[in-house]
């Protein structure tokens, strides 16, 4: 704070671009939804704890998809959970975002050739913006993740809303 | 403790056309599909044997050649500390078999997932549904000749 320090006590003015002040509150808090469905949960849990800290990227779980802005899809993904996968994205509140974590998840993973039951894939039930590569990505990994997203976010305009298009053109793509 | 040609004799008595399989571990009778429940009952309740306890019921299947399937029941009597194997063949197609629910209860699960897997029916049994795939799934995916759907809910299921 060393050069803003003390220049706003005389009520001071900022001026910036709406989209930089609403991107920037919003990739400062973004709250992931509590939410697992394999081993890569374990290393996104990891990724909570003090030693990762993702609490100073102003992320912190939260257990309800209603006030949750990323969907971090952490494991595979069966047939029989897309339905729930499904649900909780369209529960989410717009501007929402999905980070696709590990091998599983991004393209069905060592599941990819005999696992009838896993979808290959989350992209084929939900528009992914981040894909974290890894089986399982270190916390690490999905801190680089969080940091690509912030740079995604950074670059948002409110004239263009990506996520409904993005949605279209993914239902198109598996119609 | 009852040894293995003790146990052969004991499944003699009540199913008189019974094989043994000496090679597999544990070893193993071989009863028709027919006799199942009456041999499972004695060698539940017999004091001489007293097998309290189904470790394990799997499917297996044989393939196209063999043109058969088996449900084998791993058996343990915790008395006796004495482990058998119950294996029954089964055609291929439409494999019925009468369910050992009545006598250990935990094969509930156990025949769900056998049904599940490779489509053995268990009659007699209270609640035979898939287990751990979706309601609606098409197959059985451990039968030798399985393919799966291309469309699982407007999913495409291949790479």
């Amino acid at each position: 704070m060393g050069l803003l320090d003390k220049r706003f006590e005389h009520g001071g003015i900022i001026i910036t671009k709406a989209d930089d002040l609403l991107n920037w509150a919003r990739l400062s808090s973004m709250w992931p939804m509590t939410f697992g469905i394999a081993c890569c949960a374990i290393e996104f849990m990891s990724t909570g704890t003090t030693v990762y800290d993702m609490d100073r990227f102003g992320m912190a779980p939260f257990a309800s998809p209603r006030q949750a802005d990323v969907m971090i899809v952490a494991g595979t993904v069966t047939f029989k959970m897309a339905d729930r996968i499904k649900r909780l994205y369209e529960q989410m509140p717009e501007p929402r975002y999905v980070i696709s974590m590990g091998s599983c998840s991004n393209c069905g993973g060592p599941y990819w050739q005999h696992g009838y039951h896993v979808v290959k894939g989350v992209d084929r039930i939900v528009p992914v913006d981040i894909y974290v590569p890894g089986c399982p990505p270190r916390p690490e990994a999905l801190i680089g993740g969080f940091l690509k997203l912030q740079e995604k976010i950074r670059t948002e305009s409110l004239k263009a809303p990506g996520a409904i298009e993005r949605l279209l053109e993914n239902q198109k793509q598996h119609a | 403790m009852p040894d293995f040609p003790q146990l052969l004799e004991i499944v003699k008595n009540i199913s008189p056309d019974v094989t043994s399989d000496e090679k597999s571990s544990p070893k193993a009778v071989i009863i028709p599909a027919g006799s199942l429940t009456k041999v499972c009952t004695e060698l539940h309740q017999n004091p001489a044997t007293y097998f309290d306890m189904l470790s394990c019921l799997t499917g297996i299947d044989n393939g196209l050649q063999a043109n058969t399937m088996e449900v084998v029941y791993n058996l343990y009597s915790i008395p006796f500390n004495v482990s058998l194997a119950v294996k029954v063949i089964l055609p291929r197609e439409n494999p019925v078999i009468d369910s050992v629910t009545s006598i250990w209860r935990t094969a509930d699960w156990h025949e769900r997932e056998a049904f599940d897997m490779f489509g053995i029916q268990f009659k007699g049994h209270r609640d035979l549904r898939r287990i751990l795939l979706p309601a609606d799934w098409q197959g059985y995916p451990l039968r030798k000749d399985y393919t799966h759907q291309e469309y699982y809910r407007n999913i495409k299921v291949e790479y």
